[in-house]
């Protein structure tokens, strides 16, 4: 395990209130790793902690081993981070908010125009490049914004609701840039988001939040094992099979309910190993089998049974 | 300390100020009144007016002068009515007004600097930048003293030529500056620039908008129009003794309000208040 971020009781208190209250997790070399949850649910504090802007009330985070409450100038030197909102300078050109960041980030002189031509270029800005930006599209604005946060080449990259905001085609647009990025670069991204559709496309693993604590953590996978211990399996037949087929699959060891309604049978398995089990049971029974899916949960599924499980 | 990236985040807020035309309209419009139509006001305003008026006014001037410290009064010795009209108004009457300049421009620069970035959402990209607080400070604070000065030099210079083109007939002579003006460019300007922008920044942790900035650290001309006053009255003269004293004041209270700034500026209190 090269785990680059590391956190352990993690706390952050504004006054009476928990924003982020003793959460633990790691992020390891290369994942996508989200972190989900409704607004005011400590994801935001959660970056901001992580990159040292703000000090932990208690608990501990490394991030490449360092304490970013004492080496935040170290950590933000190799992080990107696209903040909800795109916090570009409306008054400058696309160029000139680039060029700016990049000198912050300590590029170097000889370099710093070649590196913001690649970036206008990657992004499909430069024929804006010299347009302030106050004249973009939001979409625009969001591309220029995730091209300020990897200007530097940074191996950690932490992504507040990047398409918040954003239409159906601007948000597939920034999410195809992300997926890219993780496959080509190897870069580990930190996702912080509401979007669970985004999330599910995009996450090795999520962490899910409320209220400051952290309610699960895994992958989809998982997370479905956790919560549903389950499997349900849909099976559709070529002709409508016959009356007792539910009623004989009943009687197979692992299966805990089935149910048929017209050429379409939903099976309830205890895991999915039950599967093979059924299909043998169904064929021997002389059933003319067209399509056998194992049903997933989604995201979304896994969310919301979370979410209502803390209310 | 990374001076390249206090220069990059000076040049930013410049290169942002300047679009905001809120900012800059009384940046340029005082100036020119200032530099240009007021000493061609007073310096051609004796040369067309009857002398009996100046008498008049004279009057008046000759019980301010009995006030004067005997050194000033040196320097109106020997004069005509018309050149003492224009060496009181242009060199001694005019000369506390040009510190408005300085402490102008380090408010607006600061107001739009500090609170204007704040209020267009842009503060949070630069917080997770790698800059260090006291970087992020210079640089916002350099954004505003160093063009407050330049421009209350560039000010002073076009004055300096307005007031000896106009009243050359008058004189004959190139007369301006008096040795008063030199502590007042060199001494008190700095440190009336360096006072609004501290001033401001110590304001800008209470206030939500640049207007409310800019309108409280503009409350600061108040000082200025005291040492109209005060010279008005023959309370306070700004001979260079008392330039000096002033500005030696003025310096340690920008000590004072800079250190606080400083301590108040924090990623963590300014994030809180995103």
């Amino acid at each position: 395990m090269n785990a680059i971020i590391e956190v352990n009781q993690l706390k952050r208190v504004f006054g009476q209130n928990r924003a982020v209250d003793g959460i633990t997790f790691h992020v390891e070399q290369g994942e996508v790793f989200g972190l989900l949850g409704p607004n005011g649910a400590g994801k935001t504090t959660t970056v901001r902690l992580l990159n040292g802007i703000l000090p932990p009330s208690e608990g501990t985070a490394r991030i490449f081993g360092l304490d970013p409450a004492t080496h935040g100038e170290d950590i933000r030197r190799r992080t990107g981070v696209l903040t909800e909102t795109p916090a570009l300078y409306e008054r400058l050109s696309a160029r000139e908010n680039l060029e700016f960041f990049a000198t912050l980030q300590g590029i170097p002189e000889a370099d710093l125009s070649r590196r913001v031509d690649e970036m206008l270029e990657f992004f499909e800005l430069a024929s804006r490049a010299k347009d302030k930006v106050e004249t973009f599209s939001k979409g625009m604005k969001q591309r220029l914004a995730l091209a300020r946060a990897l200007i530097h080449k940074p191996p950690l990259l932490f992504l507040d609701e990047p398409t918040s905001g954003l239409d159906p085609e601007a948000a597939q647009q920034v999410n195809d840039l992300i997926a890219n990025l993780t496959s080509a670069n190897g870069q580990t991204v930190v996702l912080a988001t509401h979007n669970l559709f985004e999330a599910q496309r995009l996450c090795d693993r999520v962490a899910v939040m409320n209220k400051g604590r952290i309610l699960a953590l895994g992958s989809l996978k998982e997370l479905s094992r956790k919560l549903w211990h389950v499997t349900w399996v849909d099976i559709t037949f070529h002709v409508k099979p016959s009356e007792n087929v539910a009623g004989s699959l009943k009687a197979l060891h692992g299966v805990i309910q089935a149910s048929a309604e017209g050429e379409a049978l939903a099976v309830q398995v205890e895991n999915e190993d039950v599967i093979p089990e059924v299909i043998r049971h169904l064929v021997n029974t002389g059933e003319s089998i067209l399509r056998v899916n194992p049903r997933d949960y989604t995201l979304e599924d896994i969310y919301f049974a979370l979410q209502a499980g803390e209310a | 300390m990374n001076w390249r990236s206090i220069w990059a985040i000076a040049r930013k807020d410049l290169k942002e100020v300047r679009q905001n035309k809120v900012a800059w309209g009384p940046a340029i419009a005082i100036p020119l009144i200032f530099a240009i139509l007021m000493p061609i006001l007073f310096s051609v305003l004796p040369q067309v007016m009857p002398v009996e008026d100046i008498q008049r006014e004279l009057g008046d001037m000759e019980t301010l002068m009995k006030n004067l410290p005997p050194s000033i009064q040196a320097i109106f010795e020997g004069l005509k009515l018309e050149q003492m009209f224009v060496l009181y108004m242009t060199a001694f009457m005019l000369a506390p007004l040009f510190l408005i300049m300085p402490l102008m421009f380090s408010s607006v620069v600061g107001a739009d600097s500090f609170v204007g970035e704040r209020e267009r959402k842009t503060m949070e990209a630069l917080l997770y930048s790698p800059a260090t607080d006291m970087e992020l400070f210079l640089g916002k604070v350099l954004a505003a003293v160093i063009p407050s000065i330049a421009l209350s030099w560039l000010t002073y210079l076009v004055y300096i030529i307005a007031v000896n083109v106009a009243s050359y007939e008058l004189f004959g002579r190139i007369w301006f500056p008096l040795p008063t003006w030199w502590p007042l460019m060199f001494w008190l300007t700095p440190a009336f620039a360096l006072l609004g922008i501290s001033a401001t920044v110590l304001v800008s942790s209470r206030v939500k908008t640049f207007m409310e900035a800019y309108q409280l650290s503009g409350s600061l001309v108040v000082l200025v129009l005291a040492l109209v006053l005060g010279q008005v009255s023959g309370v306070l003269f700004l001979g260079v003794g008392t330039v000096m004293i002033l500005g030696t004041l003025i310096w340690i209270v920008d000590g004072v309000l800079i250190y606080l700034s400083i301590r108040n500026f924090k990623r963590s209190s300014l994030i809180a208040k995103l």
